[in-house]
């Protein structure tokens, strides 16, 4: 009951938001609410027991992507131009109108939240839950699906990871940068006493809870994307405080490309090894004298991968971002 | 029984803190008094709270979990807040010193 209660809350705290963000103009005011969006987005998994999804969405959603969103702003504009509209536009209100009421038509085909008979429910699911705890030797579920029985679609994420960064370097990477200055608000900002101290105090305990979620990921909610975000926002946090150079001197972007490529090479790397052993693509449990201990091995290391190409990948489109209004 | 009461008690205040933390944010004329109001009643709500869960949950590994975030917030949400009022005193916003007089403070 007090669930429902809570559900429909956040639901409709989400909805305001959402119109909210349509209706603002000023782009920071937006960034600010897309943050809270994901954030209740996050506490609504959370509700739901979704942890390891909920963890993600808050440090995706709501951390990186706001840091990201803002070094984009802050190399454009912050206003949104106001479109004036001198005509009605009936016919995109009728298609919007007309494909939301077939979306909702076809919500009532779906099973209830939850439902026992549902094909989500009734194919592989039974499956992982009897089996994973005992082929895989790891208490969180969602871990042994996501790097062991998933891991070829994990790798695809990873990749797409890593093709975001690869791309923004290609957009916006080497070394011609903009002249003129004057934009980038990272750059020159002196903070204060309090800022820096504060700063240098909780940037280790970010890095050790970074490295507590790396490796914890096998026994409760967390695992290498998580990790990475959580790492590359420690990383971020002194670039803002302390500067671009300071950052950059701290971790040089060359070693950054070279940690992005090694998490994904670590990743396939793990399947080539499975292959060379015997086995199939990415089946760890080929690694190891027994069959667990194998498992335990493969998802470890592949973790170890996803983390590191996170971390290193969110990193270098950040810096990027930030190094563009540099002279 | 006596710390079930006390940890409600505990709960309670935190989230009336909460709300009075939200009222003010609507009252307050300006960024900074509203700052005050957002920043000084929610490190006190955040840290009630903590406490009265840390409470509810008796000596484990999630009270030291709990003591991690209280320590946490202890330190993030002042500075957060001197940050926020810092940045907004560079942004060139002075506060508001007097009661105008056509002004929409009650």
């Amino acid at each position: 009951m007090i669930e429902v209660f809570i559900d429909i809350i956040l639901l409709s705290f989400i909805a305001v938001t959402a119109v909210a963000i349509l209706r603002m103009t000023n782009l920071f005011a937006i960034i600010m609410l897309f943050g809270i969006f994901s954030f209740l987005s996050a506490s609504l998994f959370a509700v739901m027991d979704a942890v390891d999804v909920a963890f993600t969405e808050a440090a995706v959603g709501a951390g990186i992507s706001t840091v990201l969103m803002l070094a984009t702003i802050a190399l454009t504009k912050t206003q949104k131009e106001k479109v004036s509209v001198s005509h009605r536009h009936w016919l995109p209100l009728s298609v919007v109108i007309v494909t939301g009421a077939v979306l909702v038509y076809g919500t009532l085909d779906l099973p209830a939240f939850g439902d026992p008979e549902a094909p989500a429910q009734t194919h592989v699911a039974p499956y992982y839950i009897d089996k994973a705890v005992e082929e895989t030797g790891l208490p969180n579920m969602v871990t042994s699906v996501l790097a062991s029985y998933r891991g070829f679609d994990t790798l695809g994420e990873v990749v797409v990871v890593f093709t975001a960064g690869v791309a923004v370097l290609l957009l916006l990477g080497g070394k011609h940068r903009i002249s003129d200055t004057g934009t980038n608000e990272i750059e020159k900002n002196e903070h204060s006493l309090i800022l820096r101290v504060v700063a240098k105090f909780l940037i280790p305990l970010i890095i050790v809870f970074a490295l507590y979620v790396q490796f914890h990921g096998d026994f409760g909610p967390g695992g290498g994307f998580q990790a990475g975000v959580i790492l590359s926002a420690a990383i971020i946090l002194y670039t803002l405080v302390f500067g671009l150079d300071a950052a950059e001197r701290v971790i040089p972007p060359s070693i950054l490309r070279i940690l992005a490529s090694l998490g994904v090479l670590i990743y396939t790397g793990v399947g080539i090894v499975t292959i060379l052993l015997g086995g199939n693509y990415l089946n760890y449990s080929v690694l190891g004298d027994s069959k667990v201990a194998g498992q335990h091995l493969g998802i470890l290391l592949v973790e170890l991968g996803v983390g590191i190409a996170v971390f290193a990948v969110l990193l270098v489109i950040f810096l990027t971002f930030a190094g563009r209004g540099r002279p | 029984m006596i710390i079930d009461i006390l940890s409600w008690i505990l709960l309670l205040g935190g989230g009336l803190l909460g709300i009075i933390g939200g009222i003010g944010m609507h009252w307050f004329p300006d960024v900074y008094s509203r700052q005050h109001a957002a920043g000084t009643t929610d490190t006190l709500c955040a840290m009630l709270i903590l406490l009265g869960l840390a409470l509810q949950a008796g000596f484990s590994l999630v009270t030291f979990k709990l003591a991690l975030i209280f320590i946490f917030l202890l330190f993030t949400n002042p500075t957060a807040s001197h940050a926020l009022a810092n940045a907004a005193m560079q942004g060139g916003l002075r506060p508001q010193l007097e009661r105008t007089a056509g002004g929409d403070n009650p």
